[in-house]
């Protein structure tokens, strides 16, 4: 790791602030992601502003039909939070698939929003579920946040405060996980809030994306049956190692049937 | 350079340390606890497993000024002192010795620090959740099979 200061501000103010005075600082959430990349020098921030303990960013509560979670909420509270687990089990059980386990007691919420890994779970999440991420400035609606790998909304200083999630009708995750780093091959959230349908596709193209067609045959026919008839164009689709192009079309209707079936053959609504 | 107070297996301890310096650094070097293992240089491995504030972390992905006033437990601090019964190691370690549940023994370190995490969360845990709580930890040996067949026998130490 190149030097940097690590600095612990006691209030979410304190924190802007630093990041408004160093331009080279960054915020240290979870950790997850930032210290494995500054291990392998693939960043040089001058400063760390640690604000995973800042109380303005903890606590999960529902309120007004919304799951409202801080943005400092590690991946294995809300795993367990059975306030989560009661409105919204769906994503409890994603946040109990991310990562491993010594991953999940570090990782946060807003920290794994804010980076927009495009192979991460909790986005689609957000997305399908049309989730407004708040900062400490405004509020962003999900379908402006996301911009493509590792980019969203997130202007210079800003900072993600909580996520409010619309309680869904009913809702699930599935999906195919990296066998070594159990971050999504692809991975599909299918949610029903408010009478729409939005499916939301991670880890299969350029960022998390909306799948339009599969929204428009379940809003004609909500069965695993509209996903199979559909055909996914490969091309645009992530190519790797670990999987080519095609490989990920099929995965995305695999994965959304896979979830459709959890809904509708538990009253829960949750899949893992 | 800050100072850095935290307990380490029950011990009050302070460090002066680099605020780049990871857990892992702090506890083999400066205090030389090799126990705690390094396997990889990418986060991947879960050789450096320990448990802070009771819960699993990897200690090379967590710096030491992170963990001011917290709590550390690593493979050293696991066993009970000698007591009446003359146990010397923990239940998980003396299950991966008699279900032989390491070759080359590298991971084992941490695997035993992830399975007493695992089985803090799921006292009798099947082999799913097995397989699941342990998916931050690679044997290269692959000696999996096992690794999970002690699992099951710490679990039932521990319950008896």
């Amino acid at each position: 790791m190149y030097e940097f200061s690590y600095v612990k501000p006691a209030s979410l103010d304190e924190a802007a602030q630093l990041l408004a005075n160093h331009d080279d600082a960054k915020p240290l959430s979870g950790g997850m992601t930032l210290i494995p990349t500054l291990k392998q020098r693939l960043a040089q921030p001058s400063h760390l502003i640690d604000i995973a303990a800042l109380t303005e960013l903890r606590g999960i509560e529902v309120t007004a039909g919304q799951l409202i979670i801080g943005a400092a909420t590690r991946h294995i509270e809300v795993a367990t939070s059975m306030t989560v687990r009661t409105a919204l089990p769906a994503l409890a059980a994603l946040a109990s698939t991310i990562g491993d386990p010594q991953v999940r007691n570090r990782g946060t919420l807003g920290g794994s929003v804010a980076n927009n890994d495009p192979n991460a779970d909790y986005p689609a999440a957000v997305l399908a579920l049309g989730a407004t991420v708040h900062t400490q400035r405004r509020a962003i609606a999900a379908d402006d946040f996301f911009q493509g790998v590792f980019t969203t909304a997130i202007e210079e200083g800003e900072l993600i405060t909580r996520i409010a999630f619309p309680l869904p009708t009913r809702a699930a995750y599935a999906k195919f996980p990296h066998p070594a780093s159990g971050f999504a091959m692809t991975g599909v959230f299918v949610a029903e809030t408010g009478g729409r349908v939005r499916v939301a596709v991670t880890g299969a193209g350029p960022g998390v994306f909306r799948w339009r067609e599969a929204e428009a045959a379940l809003a004609d026919r909500f069965a695993a049956e509209s996903i199979e008839a559909l055909v996914v164009d490969p091309s645009g689709l992530n190519a790797d190692i670990h999987a080519p192009a095609e490989y990920r079309a099929n995965l995305m209707k695999v994965l959304a049937s896979r979830a459709l079936r959890a809904i509708l053959n538990s009253s829960e609504g949750a899949v893992a | 350079m800050s100072k850095v107070a935290l307990t380490v297996n029950g011990k009050p301890v302070e460090v002066e340390v680099e605020h780049r310096t990871l857990l892992s650094t702090v506890l083999r070097e400066a205090l030389g606890l090799t126990g705690t293992h390094i396997g990889c240089d990418t986060s991947q491995c879960g050789a450096c497993t320990v448990h802070l504030d009771g819960r699993v972390v990897k200690s090379c992905t967590v710096l030491a000024v992170q963990v001011q006033g917290q709590s550390v437990k690593t493979i050293e601090g696991l066993a009970p002192s000698f007591d009446a019964s003359g146990a010397r190691l923990h239940p998980v370690q003396q299950a991966f010795s008699e279900c032989h549940a390491l070759q080359c023994g590298f991971c084992t370190p941490g695997m035993i620090m992830a399975v007493t995490g695992l089985l803090q969360d799921h006292p009798q845990p099947d082999d799913q959740q097995i397989i699941h709580g342990l998916e931050g930890n690679l044997c290269r040996c692959t000696g999996y099979v096992n690794i999970i067949k002690a699992v099951k026998q710490a679990a039932q130490m521990m319950q008896a």
